[in-house]
């Protein structure tokens, strides 16, 4: 995994609440057996007018002018701003990767599903949970042309074009893994000795378990 | 020691480490897979040089994909054929038991693993699929995961977790006929919200939870995902030992009386400590439809769709009239007003066979109605498929109009071809009425298996309980 570096961005305010990773990434582009290529599908229904599947060429395709993403002010956005529930419904890892196969890194909103905040910090996006009051500021905020985010993981600090500093929480481990871009399976391995006496001492329990 | 939730005497017995800020190994006893989430998960296994950490735990079936109409010539979508094959020669390649196709024993990975037994109380359960929650039903701690997480319990038989709070869902009382465990779910999660048990794991409990059969403690936990909560359980009891006893997976002589024996323990302890608790009086619930495009969007049957401008949060008013503009409904408008084109019976909720058996009650001796374009029923499993035929409820369907399919998930997500066209209406009894769920356009309406087969048979929603007996 890439580490995760300070970065400014401009940011694009996608407001509603409830946002399912059905939407994030449609049923008919999970059929992919690669973990690439998801970004031009992100949002699909949303995005284009038109119906997509699999294998279109989709600089071809209809965009609808009225959603977020297509509005040139946003183009080259890395910080989309959310509404409660983010990425909630389907476990889909497929949502993330459409996230940052398009070029987001971070996504911030009120709350975030449990399993799309885990899926996110395994694939390199970063969830940042704001206060209701603070995420509805930054959607106030990013309606102004030029504005932008500085984002410092390291210091757990967002830093306004307009000067605000908005501090984050963010679970240790979880940031470690990003700054560094860690591979946590690798990280689990070293725990093998652990995990094999934890197998024998169930064996004995629970043999009905193995 | 302490009293302890169910929830946490499961997380306490798969515990492998824990570091001083909380982080957890968790050990994982049972892994199910399917085709969508785990191509790129064996992937990175192969690309790592790594293998396996324990096969035996693993189950394999394709169920996304498949489609429920002549099976037996393949896969005509060459896309989602690849994904099928993706899956069988991963199997292959790494010595995994899988389910293909054309195996009796193939269905919905959530209907499968109760069936054969290969869920068992006690155990930890994953899939990379939502609705993992589902065996949860049995007193497992079970929950959907992610690709990379795929990827880490193929690898580790481990996963690295942060233990979440306890909710306690209490239901008492007697529910009133012909309301169902579907019911019971829907009007939860209208109380508490699509992200009420965000952060939590829920214990369902209460009589009205331990009246119920497995099935419909697997439709009520199969649903926790849709409050927001990773994982769902109920405690261990008598019905859940009968259901278990005698399946192909299940532990046999001396090793089932003991694991009967320890079982029995997988229940909150008296005085055990929730974070929240949710209380419902079972007998005042009535049958539940869905309204909306997200499912705390629910009403009874015999109320009407709100209306935004009585909504004092204008981030909800605005969800609400998004999902009015986009459901093709006004505010006010009666429930029974609604009259949807396609019936879909089936889904990791609602499709084994106590669902199928209470459809057809409502069906027997009706037709479908003419405004109806299509009823499908798709069992849940090939075996609840033949146990359904034995007892004749495919012909009591196909009298009626509905077509019978084989096994898969279906229009639940419309990753086969079974999938509405746009602005098409769907009475469902899948888990979500997302946007585009059903197809793109589509419109769905989330109800339990009787109140389909009502709405099938009059042709908009009707409460089951006015119809009588067939």
């Amino acid at each position: 995994m890439e580490k995760f570096t300070v970065f400014t961005s401009k940011v694009v305010p996608l407001d509603r609440p409830n946002v399912d990773t059905d939407a994030i990434i449609p049923k008919q582009f999970l059929k992919s057996i690669r973990r690439t290529g998801f970004g031009p599908n992100l949002f699909d229904e949303w995005r284009y007018l038109d119906h997509g599947e699999p294998g279109q060429d989709c600089s071809a395709r209809p965009l609808n002018p009225d959603f977020v993403l297509n509005q040139p002010r946003y183009a080259g956005a890395r910080i989309l701003l959310g509404r409660e529930n983010f990425g909630c419904g389907s476990s889909r890892e497929h949502a993330v990767w459409a996230l940052t196969d398009y070029g987001f890194r971070v996504v911030i909103a009120p709350s975030f599903a449990d399993i799309f905040r885990s899926n996110a910090f395994k694939s390199g996006l970063l969830p940042i949970q704001l206060e209701a009051a603070v995420v509805e500021r930054l959607f106030q905020a990013a309606q102004a042309e030029g504005f932008t985010l500085t984002v410092d993981l390291g210091q757990q600090l967002l830093t306004s074009s307009s000067g605000e500093a908005i501090p984050f929480e963010v679970d240790a481990f979880r940031r470690h893994c990003l700054l560094e871009g860690l591979d946590d399976i690798g990280l689990t391995l070293q725990q093998a000795d652990d995990i094999r006496a934890y197998e024998q001492r169930r064996r004995v329990e629970a043999p009905w378990l193995f | 020691m302490a009293a302890r939730t169910l929830y946490d005497k499961l997380w306490d017995a798969h515990v492998v480490r824990t570091e001083p800020d909380g982080t957890t190994l968790l050990y994982i006893d049972r892994h199910l897979v399917h085709e969508v989430t785990s191509p790129q998960a064996f992937e990175g296994l192969r690309l790592a040089g790594r293998t396996p950490w324990r096969t035996s735990s693993i189950l394999a079936v394709p169920d996304h994909n498949v489609p429920t109409t002549a099976r037996e010539q393949g896969i005509a979508d060459p896309v989602s054929r690849i994904q099928v094959e993706t899956l069988d020669q991963n199997c292959v390649d790494f010595g995994i038991t899988e389910f293909g196709m054309n195996d009796l024993r193939q269905g919905i990975v959530h209907v499968i693993g109760p069936e054969q037994g290969a869920t068992l109380p006690g155990m930890t359960v994953v899939c990379g699929d939502s609705h993992t929650s589902t065996h949860g039903a049995f007193g497992a701690l079970a929950f959907g995961i992610g690709t990379s997480e795929v990827e880490h319990v193929l690898a580790t038989q481990c996963l690295i977790q942060n233990k979440s709070k306890n909710m306690l869902v209490s239901v008492e009382g007697e529910l009133a006929p012909g309301v169902t465990a579907k019911d019971i779910v829907l009007a939860v999660i209208g109380r508490i919200g699509t992200a009420g048990g965000t952060g939590y794991a829920i214990e369902f409990a209460g009589s009205a939870i331990r009246a119920l059969s497995m099935e419909g403690r697997m439709t009520i936990c199969n649903m926790a995902i849709e409050a927001g909560a990773r994982a769902g359980m109920v405690a261990v009891d008598e019905t859940t030992v009968e259901y278990v006893a005698g399946r192909p997976y299940a532990p046999r002589d001396d090793d089932w009386d003991q694991a009967v024996a320890a079982w029995f323990d997988l229940h909150s302890d008296a005085g055990a400590l929730f974070d929240t608790v949710v209380e419902l009086d079972a007998a005042a619930i009535r049958p539940q439809v869905t309204w909306g495009t997200s499912p705390e969007m629910v009403v009874a049957v015999d109320g009407r769709v709100p209306d935004p401008d009585q909504e004092a949060d204008p981030v909800r008013a605005e969800g609400m009239r998004k999902a009015l503009a986009y459901m093709g409904l006004a505010a006010g408008t009666p429930i029974r007003d609604i009259r949807p084109d396609h019936v879909f019976i089936g889904s990791c909720t609602n499709s084994r066979i106590e669902d199928l058996r209470a459809a057809a009650a409502v069906v027997k001796g009706r037709k479908v109605a003419p405004n109806i374009q299509q009823a499908l029923v798709v069992p849940g499993s090939g075996l609840v498929k033949q146990q359904a035929e034995q007892e004749g409820l495919d012909r009591i369907f196909l009298e009626a109009g509905f077509e019978w399919r084989a096994p898969g998930c279906s229009m639940c997500l419309a990753m086969n071809a079974d999938r509405l066209q746009p602005g098409e209406r769907c009475a469902s009894t899948s888990n979500r009425n997302f946007e585009g769920r059903q197809g793109q356009g589509g419109r769905t309406h989330l109800v339990s298996p009787a109140m389909a087969a009502a709405a099938a048979v009059a042709g908009h929603f009707v409460d089951v309980r006015e119809l009588g007996e067939g």
